[in-house]
């Protein structure tokens, strides 16, 4: 998510090809180093759905299909 | 005879160009001034004035696909979301809820409500923001649905955090209340409806 714009797809690719899962790292650290927070959908127990924050890529489940990064919470005024 | 008909021709043409110049002097102005503002507004940075309708329409698709059937119905229907909340000792230290379930509501770009549903009583409000720490100044905004899904991942992932780190205050700083016990009413009914909905489905499918 980006303000003013909206979604934004930074990086596509299939973790199981070795390739694809270096620039997907990449992609995540960068978007870590820039301050954001990176949150994965998923779906609890009796299919309640809540989001997971992950801070590091192995934190990422394997069968993930997206990583939402969006700007880092602040107090407000 | 000649010549006075000349000087009378000039005369007159004289007073035509008096009478006739501020007219004509305001038109040509008025095409410049056009002209002008024209090539002004196209110099506009590349200013796109569809963008933020296309960013919010982006963004309303991406909180879809986060939240179950029953919370996009509501934000659709009524433009807002409600989230239990899960802590054991409620939202904050002295919120005295007894136990008692507490859910918030989510607004875009407002800040997040807390309440409780059994008696509609306000617990606070927490004042939260997503700025743009690439650009602190002047910086745009998330799109509306993208502002509601940002909180929605925050407290539904770490509400603790999300609590925290927001500033809390008492109940109607900034939300009015009369809206919020408004809000709680169409959400009652919108939830009522539903219900008889699905019993009315349920019948059709079960027949």
């Amino acid at each position: 998510m980006k303000p003013g714009h909206g979604e934004i797809l930074l990086a596509a690719g299939d973790v199981d090809v070795p390739e694809e899962e270096r620039e997907l790292i990449e992609a995540f650290r960068r978007q870590l180093d820039e301050g954001l927070w990176a949150a994965v959908p998923t779906t609890g127990s009796g299919g309640r759905r809540q989001a997971q924050m992950v801070r590091h890529f192995d934190e990422i489940p394997r069968d993930a299909d997206r990583v939402i990064f969006f700007p880092r919470a602040a107090g407000g005024s | 005879m000649l010549l006075a008909l000349s000087a009378t021709a000039i005369v007159i043409l004289v007073l035509l160009w008096e009478v006739c110049w501020p007219s004509i002097s305001e038109r040509i102005e008025r095409h410049k001034a056009g002209r002008a503002r024209v090539a002004d507004s196209d110099t506009l940075n590349g200013y796109d004035p569809g963008r933020e309708r296309r960013a919010e329409q982006r963004a309303r698709e991406l909180l879809r696909s986060c939240v179950n059937e029953e919370e996009w119905g509501m934000y659709r229907d009524l433009g807002f979301l409600r989230v239990w909340g899960a802590m054991a000792d409620g939202p904050q230290r002295g919120s005295r809820t007894n136990g008692a379930p507490y859910a918030y509501l989510l607004y875009p770009h407002k800040p997040v409500v807390a309440y409780l549903p059994q008696t509609g009583r306000l617990l606070s409000e927490y004042c939260v923001e997503f700025p743009d720490e690439s650009r602190p100044y002047g910086s745009a905004r998330l799109p509306d649905s993208d502002d509601v899904l940002a909180k929605w991942m925050a407290l539904t992932a770490d509400e603790r955090r999300l609590i925290t780190t927001a500033n809390m205050h008492l109940p109607g700083r900034q939300v009015d209340p009369k809206q919020i016990k408004r809000d709680l009413w169409r959400l009652g009914q919108w939830e009522r409806a539903r219900l008889r909905e699905a019993g009315r489905s349920g019948r059709v499918s079960a027949s």
